[in-house]
C-alpha cells in the first residue's frame, strides 16, 4: 500500500492534505468549544494571539472555533450533495447506457441542456425563490438538486465503452437480467471510477455552496467557511487590515479543494491505468 | 448538409432560452413568495411606513407589475416581453428598467471575460502543448506543479489573496471598482488606462487560475495524440519535428480541447460573477451581487436569464464553429 | 555477407525494452540482406519481432525500447552512423514505411494531398500549390486512385483506398527499399489482391526492394522471392520461397506450412501445439523446443547458432 502511494503522488498528497484536515476537526471538537463560533463570544477584531489563536472578527466570533464548527459544515454540505449528485447520476447514467434508444436521448439531453446553464446562477434563483434564509441542510439539497447533471454524463461514457467489452455480450448471453448485468458486472468494473467521480462532485459542490454563501445565500447563522468570507467581503476586511480574519477560512478552503482535487487525480490514476504510463 | 446542422444547433439555443425563461418564471411561483410585498415589507421595516396601507401599496405595484393577472396570462406576458427584451423594471431601483441595469453593466463583463478567457484558452492550450512535447526546455516542467495547485482552487480564491497582496500590502493596483470614483467616463487615455488598472486584479485572479487548467488538458491531449497511428507514419514519413509538432499532434488534440472550452463555459462565467462580486468590479456579477443584497427579485431574474441567453448563444457560436475544425462532424449526426 | 550487391543489409541487429523486471530482448541477432529489386518476406506470429524490425531499420524505437547492437547498411551507408537529421532525411528517401493504412496512419484532419505534400516539403521539395496537386494526382493515379482522392479526407475513403493512399505517400520521393508492415491485415481478401498488386507494379516502376511484414503464409507465397520467419524475436529460417513450401529446414518452419489448409488434400486442421513463449520468460536453449517435435536435450540447453546456406538461405535449428 504505501509502495503504491509513493508511485500514486497525487493519491498520497490528497490523501495527507484531507487528513490534515480530518485531524483538525476532529482535535477541534474535542478541545475547542464551538459555542464560541457564535457572535459576541469575544472582543472583536483582536488578531491572533495566544487566547485567540486565529484572532477575532467583526462581531466577536472567535475565529478558530468558527473553523472547527464551519469546516464539517462545509464539507457536510459538500459531501450530502456529492452522493446525491453521483447517486441520481449513477442511477440515471446506468439506465441511459444500457436501455439506450429514446431513454438514452431524453436523459442525455436533459444533461447536455443543464450542463449549458451556469450552476451557480440557477442555484441562485432557487436560493432566492424559497422562503426566508436557508439552513445548513436545505442548501446541501439546493445544491444537490443540479449536482446530478456532470456525473450523469461522465459515468455514462464511461458505462458505454465497458456495455461494448465482451464480458457484457457474455452475461447477456447468460441470460443475466438487465438490472443484473448492471449490478454484477458493470459497476465492479466503474468502482474506481465512481469514486473518482465522487470525489470532484463533492468538490463541485463545495465549490457551489461555498460560491451562494458568499454572495450572501446562505445560511446566515451558521459559521461555514462561506459565509464567514461573506463577512470578511461585507467588512471589507482586507482594506482594513483584518487579515487573520480571512487567513483562516482561505487556507482551510485551498487545502479542502487541492485535497479533493489530488484525490480525485489519484483515483483517476488507479481508474485508467494507460495514464500510468505518461509522466 | 452543413445548413442543416447549423438550424438544429440554433433550435436547441432556442430551446435553452425558452427553458430559461420558463424556469424562470414558475419557480420562485413555487415557494409563494410575492417579490413585491417582500421587498415592500423590507422597505416598510427599514424606513419605518405605518403598516396601515401597505395593502393598498402592494396592489397598486401588483398592477403596476401585472401580478394580478390569471398565471396563464402572465405567462404568456411575460413570455411576450421576453421576446421584446423587457426585462421589467427593477423593484429595488424603480422606475430605472433591468434590461437598462444589464445594458450598463454587460459590456464590463464582456470585455473582462472575453478578453481572460481566450488569453487563458490560447496561452495555457500553447503552453499544454509544449508541456507534452518531449523536445521542449527542460525547464518547462518545473511549471507544472504550481500550475496544477492554482487550478485548483476558484477564481475568487486567488482574487482574495492577489487583492491583498498587490492592492493591500504592494498598493501597486486598486483594490475596488471598474474606475476611480469621480473620473471622467470617456474615451480619453486616461480614462482607459484606469480602467485597465481597475480590471488587472479581477483579470489576473482569473487567469492565473484557468492558464493551469487549459495548459494541463492540452497536455494530456497531446499525450494521447501523439500515441496514435498517424503521428508514428508521420515520423516514418521523415517529417521534421516541427511539422508534426504542429499540423499532426496539435492540429488534433485542439478538437478536444475545444470541445471543453464549450463545457466550461458556465463554470467561467459562475466564477467571473464571484470575483466581479468581490472587486465590485461594475459587472454583471456586482450587479447581480448588489441585487440579492437588495433583494430586487426582477433584477435578479433578468441577469439570470440574460446570462443564459448569452451562454447559450455563444455555445451555439462554438458549436457551428466546430466542423470547421473537425472534417469527421459535418458527415455524422452530432 | 559482402556488400557488393545488397541493398539492404542487417546485421546482428538487437533491440530490448526496458521492463520494470528487467530488460526484455523483442529482437536478438537478426541479420539479412537484401538485393536490389528484391521481395523479401518477413513472417511470424503477433509478438515475434517483426513490427520490431521495421521501426529498428528506420531508427524508430523509442523508450523504454533500444537498439543494442548490430546496424543496418543501407547500400554502403551505415545508419547507425548517421546524425538524427541526416536519418529523417534518409526516411522516406531511401526507405520507405507502408503503413497498415486501413487503420489509423493518415491525419484524420488533413487532405490526402496535404499529406503527401509535406512529405515532399520536408524533404525539400517546395512546390507551388498547383504543382503540388499534380504532383499528388501523379501519384495517385500511380497506386490505381482517382484524382479527387487527392482532395479528400481519410475518413471519406474506404480501407483498400487509404492503404494505397499510405502506398502513395511511400513512393513519392522514390526510395530504394519499401518496408510494408501488414499492408493488407485488416481488408478483405479481393482488396488484398488489389492493393498487394498496386504494390509489386510499384515497386517494379521503381526499381526497389520491399520487406513484406506479414503472418498470411498465403499472402507471401503469392508475393514474395524469398521469406524469412522469426519465431521469440529471432530469425529461424531464410530461404527462397519455393524451398521454403516444399522443403522447409526448420520444424517451425514445417508446422506453419503443414498448418496451412489445402484445397486438395482433405483432413484435420492442424495448428501448432502450445502458446508463443512469453518476451520477458524465453525458454533455455532454442525458444521453440518446448514446442518442437524434433526436441533433442542439446536443444533445452544450447541455443543454436543461424548457419548460412549459400547466399540465399540460413537456418537456425540443430536438427537442420
Amino acid at each position: 500500500m504505501l509502495g503504491y502511494l509513493r508511485r500514486n503522488v497525487s493519491l498520497a498528497v490528497g490523501l495527507a492534505l484531507l487528513g490534515v484536515l480530518v485531524v483538525f476537526m476532529v482535535v477541534g471538537a474535542l478541545t475547542v468549544d464551538t459555542a464560541n463560533a457564535q457572535p459576541l463570544s469575544a472582543p472583536a477584531l483582536q488578531p491572533p494571539s495566544w487566547d485567540y489563536p486565529f484572532g477575532t472578527d467583526r462581531q466577536g466570533r472567535d475565529l478558530l472555533a468558527v473553523m472547527v464548527a464551519g469546516t464539517p459544515l462545509t464539507l457536510r454540505i459538500g459531501f450530502v450533495a456529492g452522493f446525491i449528485g453521483v447517486g441520481a447520476g449513477a442511477i440515471l447514467a446506468f439506465t441511459a447506457a444500457y436501455y439506450r434508444g429514446r431513454v438514452d436521448t431524453v436523459i442525455r439531453s436533459i444533461a447536455d441542456i443543464g450542463l449549458t446553464v451556469p450552476q451557480l446562477l440557477v442555484l441562485i434563483i432557487i436560493a432566492v425563490s424559497l422562503k426566508g434564509s436557508l439552513t445548513v441542510n436545505q442548501m446541501a439539497i439546493v445544491v444537490a438538486s443540479l449536482a446530478w447533471l456532470s456525473p450523469t454524463r461522465t459515468i455514462r461514457s464511461q458505462v458505454l465503452t465497458l456495455r461494448e467489452r465482451g464480458y457484457v455480450e457474455i452475461a447477456r448471453l447468460n441470460g443475466m437480467s438487465g438490472p443484473e448485468i448492471i449490478f454484477r458486472e458493470l459497476m465492479p468494473n466503474l468502482l474506481p471510477y465512481l469514486a473518482a467521480t465522487l470525489v470532484s462532485s463533492v468538490s463541485a459542490a463545495i465549490l457551489a455552496s461555498v460560491g451562494l454563501e458568499v454572495l450572501g445565500l446562505g445560511p446566515v447563522e451558521a459559521p461555514t467557511l462561506g459565509m464567514t468570507l461573506y463577512w470578511v467581503n461585507f467588512n471589507a476586511a482586507i482594506i482594513n487590515g483584518w487579515w487573520w480574519w480571512w487567513t483562516a477560512p482561505l487556507v482551510v478552503i485551498v487545502m479542502v479543494f487541492l485535497g479533493l482535487f489530488f484525490l480525485t487525480v489519484g483515483l483517476d490514476e488507479i481508474a485508467n491505468p494507460r495514464l500510468r504510463r505518461s509522466a | 448538409m452543413h445548413a442543416i446542422y447549423v438550424i438544429k444547433r440554433f433550435g436547441v439555443f432556442l430551446l435553452i432560452v425558452w427553458l430559461a425563461a420558463s424556469l424562470n418564471f414558475f419557480l420562485p411561483k413555487l415557494s409563494g413568495q410575492d417579490p413585491v410585498r417582500t421587498k415592500l415589507l423590507e422597505e416598510a421595516s427599514l424606513g419605518g411606513y405605518v403598516h396601515a396601507g401597505i395593502d393598498d401599496m402592494v396592489k397598486q405595484y401588483q398592477q403596476r407589475f401585472g401580478l394580478d393577472k390569471p398565471l396563464w396570462r402572465q405567462y404568456l406576458t411575460y413570455l411576450g416581453d421576453m421576446s421584446r427584451g423587457d426585462l421589467n423594471y427593477s423593484i429595488a431601483n424603480y422606475p430605472r428598467t433591468v434590461a437598462g441595469m444589464i445594458g450598463e453593466a454587460l459590456p464590463w463583463t464582456i470585455g473582462l471575460l472575453g478578453v481572460t478567457t481566450l488569453f487563458s484558452f490560447v496561452a495555457g492550450t500553447i503552453l499544454g502543448a509544449l508541456l507534452a512535447w518531449p523536445r521542449a526546455p527542460r525547464w518547462m516542467r518545473w511549471l507544472m506543479p504550481p500550475l496544477w495547485a492554482l487550478h485548483a482552487i476558484p477564481f475568487f480564491l486567488l482574487g482574495l489573496v492577489l487583492s491583498w497582496l498587490l492592492a493591500f500590502q504592494l498598493q501597486w493596483l486598486p483594490i475596488f471598482g471598474g474606475y476611480s470614483a469621480g473620473a471622467n467616463p470617456a474615451w480619453s487615455w486616461t480614462f482607459v488606462l484606469d480602467v485597465l488598472r481597475h480590471a488587472a486584479l479581477p483579470a489576473l485572479s482569473i487567469v492565473l487560475v484557468s492558464v493551469g487548467g487549459w495548459a494541463l488538458a492540452m497536455r494530456g491531449m497531446m499525450v494521447t495524440t501523439m500515441g496514435e497511428d498517424y503521428v508514428t507514419f508521420a515520423e516514418a514519413k521523415g517529417l521534421r519535428s516541427p511539422t508534426i509538432f504542429v499540423r499532426y499532434c496539435m492540429r488534433n488534440a485542439i478538437l478536444p480541447q475545444t470541445t471543453g472550452l464549450a463545457l466550461a463555459l458556465g463554470q467561467i462565467l459562475s466564477g467571473a460573477v464571484l470575483v466581479e462580486a468581490i472587486f465590485g468590479y461594475p459587472g454583471i456579477g456586482a450587479l447581480l451581487f448588489q441585487a440579492i443584497e437588495e433583494n430586487d427579485f426582477f433584477l435578479i431574474q433578468g441577469i439570470v436569464f440574460t446570462v443564459i441567453v448569452a451562454l447559450g448563444f455563444t455555445t451555439f457560436l462554438l458549436d457551428v464553429i466546430y466542423p470547421w475544425l473537425d472534417p469527421r462532424i459535418s458527415y455524422r449526426r452530432s | 555477407m559482402n556488400a557488393g550487391d545488397r541493398i539492404l543489409r542487417v546485421e546482428r541487429l538487437r533491440v530490448s525494452y526496458d521492463h520494470p523486471l528487467g530488460p526484455v530482448r523483442a529482437v536478438g541477432e537478426v541479420s539479412f540482406a537484401l538485393r536490389p529489386r528484391e521481395r523479401f518476406g518477413l513472417a511470424g506470429e503477433s509478438g515475434s519481432g517483426k513490427s520490431t524490425m521495421a521501426l529498428a531499420i528506420l531508427r524508430m524505437i523509442k523508450p523504454p525500447g533500444r537498439i543494442d547492437g548490430g546496424d543496418v547498411w543501407l547500400e554502403d551507408i551505415p545508419l547507425s552512423g548517421l546524425t538524427d537529421e541526416a536519418m529523417r532525411r534518409l526516411r522516406l528517401a531511401g526507405i520507405a514505411m507502408v503503413p497498415q493504412g486501413s487503420m489509423n496512419s493518415l491525419n484524420p484532419v488533413a487532405r490526402i494531398r496535404e499529406q503527401i505534400r509535406d512529405a515532399l516539403a520536408d524533404h525539400g521539395e517546395r512546390l507551388s500549390r498547383r504543382a503540388g496537386e499534380l504532383r499528388a494526382r501523379a501519384l495517385l493515379a500511380q497506386v490505381g486512385l482517382p484524382p479527387e482522392v487527392a482532395d479528400r479526407y481519410p475518413h471519406e475513403l474506404s480501407g483498400g483506398m487509404k492503404q494505397r493512399a499510405c502506398i502513395a505517400i511511400a513512393i513519392c520521393l522514390r526510395p530504394k527499399v519499401i518496408i510494408a508492415d501488414e499492408p493488407t491485415s485488416a481488408l478483405d481478401v479481393v482488396v488484398q489482391r488489389q492493393v498487394m498488386e498496386t504494390l509489386g507494379r510499384v515497386q517494379a516502376e521503381l526499381g526497389a526492394a520491399v520487406i513484406l511484414i506479414g503472418h498470411d503464409m498465403g499472402l507471401m507465397a503469392q508475393f514474395v522471392d524469398r521469406l524469412g520467419i522469426m519465431y521469440a524475436g529471432r530469425l529461424v529460417e531464410v530461404a527462397p520461397i519455393v524451398d521454403i513450401i516444399t522443403a522447409p529446414r526448420h520444424p517451425y518452419t514445417r508446422l506453419l506450412i503443414e498448418s496451412l489448409p489445402s484445397l486438395e488434400r482433405k483432413g484435420e486442421l492442424r495448428g501448432i501445439p502450445g502458446l508463443a513463449p512469453v518476451l520477458r520468460e524465453l525458454p533455455p536453449g532454442c525458444a521453440f523446443h518446448p514446442r518442437c517435435p524434433m526436441a533433442q536435450p542439446r536443444c533445452g540447453t544450447e541455443r543454436p547458432a543461424v548457419r548460412e546456406i549459400g547466399e540465399d538461405a540460413s537456418v537456425a535449428c540443430h536438427l537442420a
